[in-house]
């Protein structure tokens, strides 16, 4: 019934992936050094490779988050939690014996995603078994957690010495960003996990109706506490890499707002925040999209005073873009001028109706 | 019913739990109530929050100091936002304390709670940052460093130093600017006083210049783009030693020799600064004092008195090269 090029237009994807393409095409505009990837030193070097590899703590959060909010949860303490979690890794280094071992650094990493793994559990415990509304149950630890941190740390910065550390930040295997791979091999599990096997169709479930899906057979409660540990996990390891890019715990600005930006990241990628459906590409896309338009800034030289500016302008053309029936407005219009050539070379006036993104989930959880 | 009042218990604790945190007045004695009655003087101290080691060498200085004058502190952390520190001074006034003393997060927007604080009869001493009001009468002194002065120094060093500055010897000094948290004091004048200097060498230009909110991953983010998006950086000047402790990091990934390949300036002199200062990773350091601590107990006590201050007093302030902070490096308390 829809052809191919309706079914793309359609995707929540195309949006996020053309604004991402725009903003590279600003970037090369302004600086075509921009898009060059050097060889340095044995590893890759330039502004896209900065891009995914200070994109993987946002990445990492944000997958946790996808799942979260699949649930129709949120969970607003991830910042606070990767701030403990580096805080946690670096002051074990600084009073281990051997500050500068690699078991030292193995230790203090186990250590910090342990903490951190706890502090998923009580997150979870609070959603699921006191049936908490999350965006409060979550809110103790982004408030609180900075507090814990700056509790660890004694208010310092604690700079360590430990060059394994630093690699998790820093370092780079075959030519490549460690950050990043590590981001990336854990959202390509992840993927394979929910994907492959019914948990993420029973993450779903939850997420539409927690009741029926219980009655169901559906162990609603060990699925929302596990998604609030799995996000606990990732923010955890996405603070040591935080931690490790300046090899120093910053107990008050390490991961300050990344929750705000996983959010976003995970909304862009077109999961819906009334939870049960979720895009797991689209929270890679929009993970990315956050990180480049954060890189842009400076790159194009946009005055420090309406920065934030800047960022909310392109975060609410992708939203417009991405809502149907802004979406659909453009199309009528379009299709009224009639002007001869569109832009983006769709057949204007394409039936599609506005809304639809929705429609199918449902029915497609319906028959589940 | 149970689980109700379940519930409703866990949302009080949690609301609590915010408050705490959140206004974060903790008294440090048993009585908060504190002013007034006995000789002892209360200070309400609300501070910026705890994002720097010269932040928290500054917090620790005032709470010891406080103990040596015998002078009761009610201290709380803003942690970076204004109407956190407003809170607290409202909290303040409510607890009649003798003396307010405060260093602004940011410049503008104080008229409203200053007043009230004049109106309940409680001086207001400002420390470290001032603030920007047409009315001087809200607050008996401010005691802290010159920014301004600060930045003409950071700039006075390199128009003598131009000449070897101009690493890729091509005429121009190319300064990057990492900027601090925007709208902050010491961000605003840092920025000024440095530029009124370069401003007397044609050689020296700012090409480039962003924030880096005063922290060590902001600046090193900020600096990897600039790495990228500038040609022939030959100066990085730094609001503050973190960004600039960052900016090395960026500097040193992107293979070259932070201090030689590019040169770097900073303020303050916090210990991991004055460390990369000695091992030849910044070139030169403009001190920035937060040990301000006992000249803010003897202001207290002289105001409390009732006695007139000067309306600015200046921290006493020096500057780093290389070779002067190897010879100074193991006296430094921060």
């Amino acid at each position: 019934m829809r052809s191919a090029s309706s079914r793309v237009l359609s995707s929540t994807l195309l949006w996020p992936l053309l604004v991402l393409l725009g903003l590279l095409v600003v970037n090369v505009a302004a600086n075509p050094g921009f898009i060059e990837v050097r060889v340095q030193d044995g590893r890759l070097f330039g502004s896209l490779v900065d891009i995914v590899r200070n994109g993987a703590p946002v990445l990492l959060i944000a997958l946790g988050m996808t799942l979260v909010i699949a649930t129709r949860g949120i969970d607003l303490s991830v910042g606070a939690v990767a701030a403990i979690g580096g805080a946690v890794a670096c002051v074990h280094m600084v009073s281990a014996p051997d500050e500068s071992a690699l078991g030292t650094a193995i230790v203090a990493c186990g250590l910090a995603l342990a903490t951190c793994v706890a502090l998923g559990l009580w997150n979870g415990f609070l959603v699921s078994v006191l049936g908490i509304q999350p965006i409060i149950a979550t809110l103790v630890l982004l408030v609180a957690g900075r507090g814990l941190a700056m509790l660890v740390t004694d208010g310092q910065i604690t700079t360590v010495n430990n060059e394994s550390f630093r690699t998790i930040g820093v370092g780079f295997v075959l030519g490549l960003p460690v950050a990043a791979l590590v981001a990336w091999a854990v959202f390509a599990l992840t993927a394979l996990l929910v994907r492959r096997t019914a948990l993420g169709m029973l993450v779903e479930a939850v997420g539409i109706n927690p009741e029926a899906s219980r009655l169901a057979g559906v162990r609603a409660v060990t699925i929302r506490w596990t998604v609030y540990v799995f996000s606990g996990f990732c923010a955890g390891l996405a603070g040591l890499m935080i931690a490790a890019n300046t090899s120093a715990a910053d107990a008050n600005n390490a991961g300050l707002w990344i929750e705000l930006d996983a959010i976003l990241a995970v909304v862009i990628g077109g999961t819906s925040l009334a939870g049960g459906r979720f895009s797991l590409a689209g929270t890679f896309v929009g993970a990315l999209l956050i990180t480049t338009l954060a890189a842009t800034i400076p790159n194009i030289g946009i005055p420090s005073e309406t920065n934030y500016l800047f960022k909310a302008v392109v975060v609410i053309v992708v939203c417009l873009l991405q809502s149907p029936k802004a979406r659909a407005v453009l199309r009528r219009r379009r299709t009224a001028s009639a002007t001869p050539a569109p832009p983006e070379g769709p057949p204007a006036g394409d039936p599609a109706p506005a809304g639809e993104s929705s429609a199918p989930t449902l029915a497609k959880a319906g028959t589940r | 019913m149970l689980k109700k009042t379940m519930s409703a218990a866990a949302a009080l604790a949690v609301g609590s739990l915010a408050l705490t945190a959140c206004g974060g007045t903790s008294s440090g004695a048993d009585d908060a109530s504190g002013g007034g009655g006995d000789d002892t003087i209360t200070m309400g101290f609300a501070q910026v929050g705890a994002e720097s080691g010269w932040r928290t060498a500054n917090t620790q200085s005032i709470q010891d100091s406080a103990e040596e004058a015998g002078i009761e502190l009610v201290f709380s952390d803003a942690q970076q936002k204004q109407e956190n520190q407003i809170k607290a001074i409202r909290s303040y006034i409510q607890q009649d304390v003798d003396v307010i003393a405060f260093s602004p997060v940011v410049e503008t927007g104080w008229d409203a709670v200053l007043l009230e604080a004049k109106r309940a009869g409680i001086p207001v001493i400002l420390t470290d940052r001032a603030v920007d009001s047409e009315d001087d009468s809200l607050y008996e002194t401010f005691l802290g460093s010159d920014f301004v002065l600060e930045g003409e120094r950071a700039g006075e060093w390199l128009v003598e130093n131009a000449e070897e500055s101009d690493v890729d010897g091509d005429g121009d000094v190319n300064v990057v600017q990492l900027e601090g948290t925007t709208g902050a004091a010491p961000a605003i004048d840092r920025a000024e006083g440095f530029a009124d200097t370069i401003a007397s060498d044609d050689s020296i230009e700012v090409t480039a210049s962003q924030t880096g909110d005063f922290t060590r991953d902001g600046g090193k983010r900020v600096m990897e783009s600039f790495l990228n998006s500038e040609d022939g950086i030959d100066v990085v000047y730094a609001h503050n030693d973190d960004m600039g402790l960052g900016a090395i990091e960026a500097i040193e990934a992107a293979g070259m020799t932070p201090g030689e390949d590019i040169k770097i300036i900073t303020v303050d002199a916090v210990k991991d600064g004055m460390q990369a200062l000695v091992d030849g990773k910044i070139n030169y350091i403009v001190e920035c004092n937060p040990l301000l601590g006992p000249q803010l107990m003897e202001l207290a006590e002289q105001v409390v008195a009732g006695e007139e201050v000067e309306p600015r007093v200046v921290t006493e302030e020096t500057t780093f090269t290389q070779d002067e902070a190897a010879e100074v490096i193991d006296e430094r308390q921060y």
